[in-house]
């Protein structure tokens, strides 16, 4: 059962890299801080459905870092960081109150994770005319959001018996 | 008992359904704030006079958007960010950073409106010009 967990984690963290990795490939044409398709998203929110919260939050923490000393720089990876863990705890919080479905729970998921960057862009540059940027954050999340979660409940019906 | 979780798998299912009513009601709701925040932003804008140019949270300097002008920041680490004052705009040219975020930023000229290149910690921001002046005294 351990080894299966550790298969699971190995598997997991790799797609999130490598998803990761495809979205920093993705020029997104209207360019602004903090929107992201939140590919990887798809991962933490299937880690959360199929294995639970804590371990939606290893992978989550484990990704950011791989990520961030591969590709990016420390601020890049401090952005993350807020983002991700903002992300993961209304997911984690919003999926707890079973009142929303996978959807749902992504959208929150994508709506905080620009969010999350943002802040932590706010205090990193001390401007607060980032906060500008709010609008856009919040319809791009809800887009992608809403995308993922549908893509998530489709990898979630298909792989939640095999990794229980 | 396998019956109990089958049963007990469907009712799950039924409960899992895509989108639900709660899920359309927290859409409309983020874009409903969105909306607010951004009625809010366009009813407080005015036209900004000058241009200050901040790297790593230091004022670096701050520059007069009616002369028309292109620069370089040089920074320490080799990083450059190129921008041009133009009919009273501002509008990041190049930059060495990876992302391009604000190359690809439209020109700005509002106040408090700003370029932010987070990769060097280059941020242009535009500001009123009494605002200035008194700062330029304080200091």
């Amino acid at each position: 059962m351990k080894s299966k967990k550790v298969a699971t984690y190995g598997l997991l963290v790799a797609l999130a890299f490598i998803l990761s990795y495809i979205e920093s490939l993705i020029q997104i044409p209207f360019a602004v801080p903090g929107i992201k398709l939140g590919l990887a998203n798809l991962v933490v929110i299937t880690a959360l459905y199929s294995m639970g919260a804590k371990e939606a939050f290893v992978l989550s923490l484990i990704r950011i870092l791989l990520v961030g000393f591969t590709f990016g720089n420390p601020s890049t990876m401090m952005f993350s960081l807020g983002g991700g863990l903002l992300s993961w705890a209304l997911m984690s919080i919003f999926k707890w109150s079973k009142l929303f479905s996978i959807v749902g729970v992504s959208i929150i998921g994508g709506v905080s994770h620009n969010i999350g960057q943002i802040l932590v862009a706010i205090f990193v540059v001390d401007n607060i005319n980032l906060f500008y940027y709010l609008p856009f954050l919040l319809v791009s999340g809800v887009v992608t959001g809403t995308l993922i979660g549908i893509l998530g409940a489709m990898i979630v019906k298909r792989i939640r018996n095999i990794l229980r | 008992m396998k019956q109990i979780t089958e049963q007990q798998k469907r009712k799950d299912d039924t409960s899992n359904q895509l989108i639900r009513k709660q899920d359309i009601i927290l859409i409309g709701a983020v874009l409903f704030l969105g909306l607010i925040v951004f009625i809010v932003m366009q009813i407080t804008k005015t036209e900004g006079s000058k241009v200050k140019i901040f790297i790593d949270n230091v004022e670096y300097k701050t520059l007069d958007l009616n002369i028309d002008m292109t620069e370089k920041v040089e920074l320490d680490n080799g990083e450059w960010n190129l921008f041009e004052i133009k009919d009273g705009k501002v509008d990041m040219l190049d930059a060495s950073c990876p992302d391009k975020i604000c190359v690809n930023h439209k020109d700005i000229h509002y106040n408090t409106e700003d370029i932010t290149c987070l990769p060097n910690k280059v941020v242009l921001k535009i500001t009123g010009g009494e605002e200035n002046e008194v700062d330029a005294v304080a200091n």
